[in-house]
């Protein structure tokens, strides 16, 4: 099912939590919106649930307005942050639930429910546990309950809120995995919501990022990653560096630097911030063009990733840089070593009153 | 060996350790004040009622308790305690719901005045009734007209004690609903239930423990409230005397050993009443 978002506005108070939103999810995807909290990334997705109403704009499901329906009607599959599981009832009886409270003209009978309960209990690979409480069960396992519980009533749209928030690394890696399976088996739409970067570029068919009730960027991870449009988006996706300097007839101007910015040749400016991600700075042993002094302050060994700490002899300033293993090693680096180091690639920002 | 082991390993978790504890006599010393303090003040009056109310015999006790009169306060008082503790559970567990599950301007204002019959003398919440329903109230003259009795009788003394009965169910389940939150009842309506069978199905079960222990706050309350039914009762014996008004009556007479057997019939409801409260409690922690 599609989802169309037009216009969509919500205030709490005098919090604008979503500003003039709009967004369109085709039939199938899978979507992560992403962002720091207070970006109205939940926001959104308990709009589109039905359990905030929008101040302004339209929620539409294949073409259909959904802004008026009542979240029972919406057959939405939504997934709760901590899960919300019933307290009180077994697993069993939490998947069931869906199905159990319809009006009993289209309520399945109880050896179908049964039948259709172990099934997704299977699914989720959770068949022996369909007598405990939730209490017994391990956070992983809550969540995939919490999974269960939302697919048994065969929902078009699935909606998780952070779904492996309160999850250790290892299983969030496994389950988000799962998650992207289950998604593409089910022919669903799906939205998720996460903070975390590495999560939304891991499974995401698509990553609308958010900041302060509005949409900042979308477009595959691949996208968002190589090619932020926004300062804000540069930062939120990994670490970056920055180079606070002067634009001069198409060159960044910063300490010795004086790096080629393409198609800024027109623009004069005061004041510009050059976006370097750490693998982007390369760093060499001997001078070559466009390479400024450095000494290495700090060696992090991160597994095949080396992040290494520089200090630019120029400006004073500290950059950091990530090289595989392999090039580390090949180049022979040790503390308080002298290199020389230059941005492979950078993208420049005109800082209107965005400030870090 | 096994077991042994288990019981030495499980030992330190069950007692402090000798430097967390307090020397020996300090204990002793601070349990038997305690004791002294409890006995005092509480054993030493409930067993001296009982000892009044059998002073002149046992002939005298169950004469005093059988009396058209008593049992007349004692059916006044259930028949108030009947109406009155389902009224309260229907308020309590509505206020408690609207004001935990929904954002809403003046929630602040309807918490406050949920919990005004605290504040409020009992009495002066009895005033207010006869203010409102008494020959010289504000619907005084329509009552009249229309022949309708609440103060002095049934209606006045049941309004009286919803009155100060109404914040125990709602104090109860507010703190509790507060902790619960709403995702539960949200993720029941995402799974397309209604309004109704969320409740039912979902909250309910949830503050069963805590609506119980309310109610049965409320009824220890709504038996033993003097004050308030006493201004709007107007004291017709055997009509709207309730079990302590009537008591009261009995002792003004100095019909001592019948007023003491009365209020032992009401002591024994209480008992009765804090068993039940520890059952629930201790119910409600196992699940």
């Amino acid at each position: 099912m599609s989802i169309h978002i037009q216009n969509v506005s919500k205030k709490f108070g005098s919090f604008q939590a979503l500003q003039d939103v709009s967004l369109h999810i085709q039939s199938g995807e899978l979507v992560a919106l992403l962002g720091p909290s207070g970006s109205g990334k939940t926001s959104l997705l308990r709009v589109i649930a039905g359990l905030e109403t929008s101040d302004v704009g339209e929620i539409l499901f294949d073409g259909q307005s959904m802004t008026e329906r009542h979240p029972k009607e919406r057959n939405v599959g939504f997934v709760f942050q901590h899960y919300a599981l019933f307290r009180h009832m077994t697993v069993f009886d939490n998947v069931a639930y869906g199905l159990k409270v319809r009006p009993r003209k289209t309520r399945p009978p109880k050896a179908e429910i049964k039948n259709k309960v172990m099934e997704l209990l299977q699914l989720v690979k959770l068949e022996n546990f369909a007598e405990r409480y939730p209490t017994q069960l391990s956070g992983g396992q809550r969540q995939r309950v919490a999974l269960a519980r939302a697919l048994a009533v065969e929902p078009k749209v699935l909606l998780l809120d952070e779904p492996f928030g309160a999850l250790d690394a290892k299983v969030r890696k496994e389950l988000r995995r799962w998650l992207r399976k289950l998604h593409d088996d089910f022919h669903i739409t799906s939205i998720f919501v996460t903070h975390d970067q590495e999560e939304a570029l891991d499974v995401a068919d698509r990553i609308v990022v958010m900041n302060n009730g509005k949409i900042e960027q979308i477009g595959s991870p691949d996208e968002v990653y190589t090619n932020p449009k926004s300062p804000f988006v540069y930062d939120f996706l990994g670490n970056v560096n920055l180079f606070k300097g002067r634009l001069h007839n198409g060159k960044l101007m910063h300490g010795e630097f004086s790096i080629d910015v393409p198609n800024t040749e027109a623009h004069t400016e005061d004041h510009a911030v050059g976006y370097v991600r750490p693998h982007d700075i390369q760093i060499e042993k001997t001078n070559i063009a466009g390479t400024v002094p450095a000494k290495v302050s700090h060696i992090h060994l991160l597994g095949p990733i080396v992040q290494i700490e520089l200090r630019r002899e120029d400006t004073e300033e500290f950059l950091e840089a990530e090289l595989p293993k392999e090039q580390f090693i090949n180049l022979q680096l040790a503390i308080g070593d002298h290199v020389f180091v230059k941005p492979k690639q950078l993208k420049v920002f005109i800082p209107e009153d965005f400030s870090i | 060996m096994e077991q042994s082991t288990f019981l030495q390993k499980s030992a330190p978790t069950a007692t402090k350790s000798a430097a967390l504890q307090e020397p020996r006599f300090v204990r002793y010393t601070l349990t038997a004040i305690a004791l002294l303090f409890l006995s005092f003040f509480i054993v030493l009056p409930l067993v001296s009622i009982f000892a009044a109310a059998f002073q002149s015999g046992v002939d005298v006790y169950f004469a005093a308790i059988t009396h058209p009169d008593a049992l007349a306060a004692i059916k006044l008082t259930l028949i108030v305690v009947v109406i009155a503790v389902p009224l309260n559970a229907i308020f309590g567990v509505m206020a408690a719901w609207a004001l935990t599950k929904f954002h809403f301007k003046g929630k602040n204002l309807l918490l406050t005045i949920v919990d005004l019959p605290f504040a409020v003398s009992p009495v002066i919440a009895g005033l207010i009734f006869i203010l409102l329903f008494g020959a010289q109230g504000v619907f005084g003259d329509w009552l009249f007209a229309n022949d309708i009795k609440i103060v002095f009788a049934l209606p006045g003394i049941v309004l009286a004690t919803v009155f100060v009965t109404l914040p125990f169910v709602a104090r109860e389940l507010i703190p509790l609903m507060q902790t619960q939150g709403t995702s539960e009842e949200e993720a029941s309506i995402s799974l397309g239930a209604s309004g109704w069978k969320t409740f039912w199905y979902v909250t309910l079960p949830n503050i069963k423990w805590g609506l119980v222990y309310g109610l049965i706050l409320c009824n220890a309350r709504a038996i033993g409230e003097f004050g308030a039914v006493s201004v709007v009762s107007g004291h017709i014996r055997g009509m709207t005397n309730t079990m302590p008004l009537h008591i009261e009556i009995l002792y003004n007479e100095y019909q001592f050993s019948a007023a003491f057997a009365v209020a032992s019939i009401m002591s024994i409801f209480a008992i009765i009443t804090l068993i039940i409260k520890d059952v629930v409690a201790w119910k409600s922690k196992s699940n």
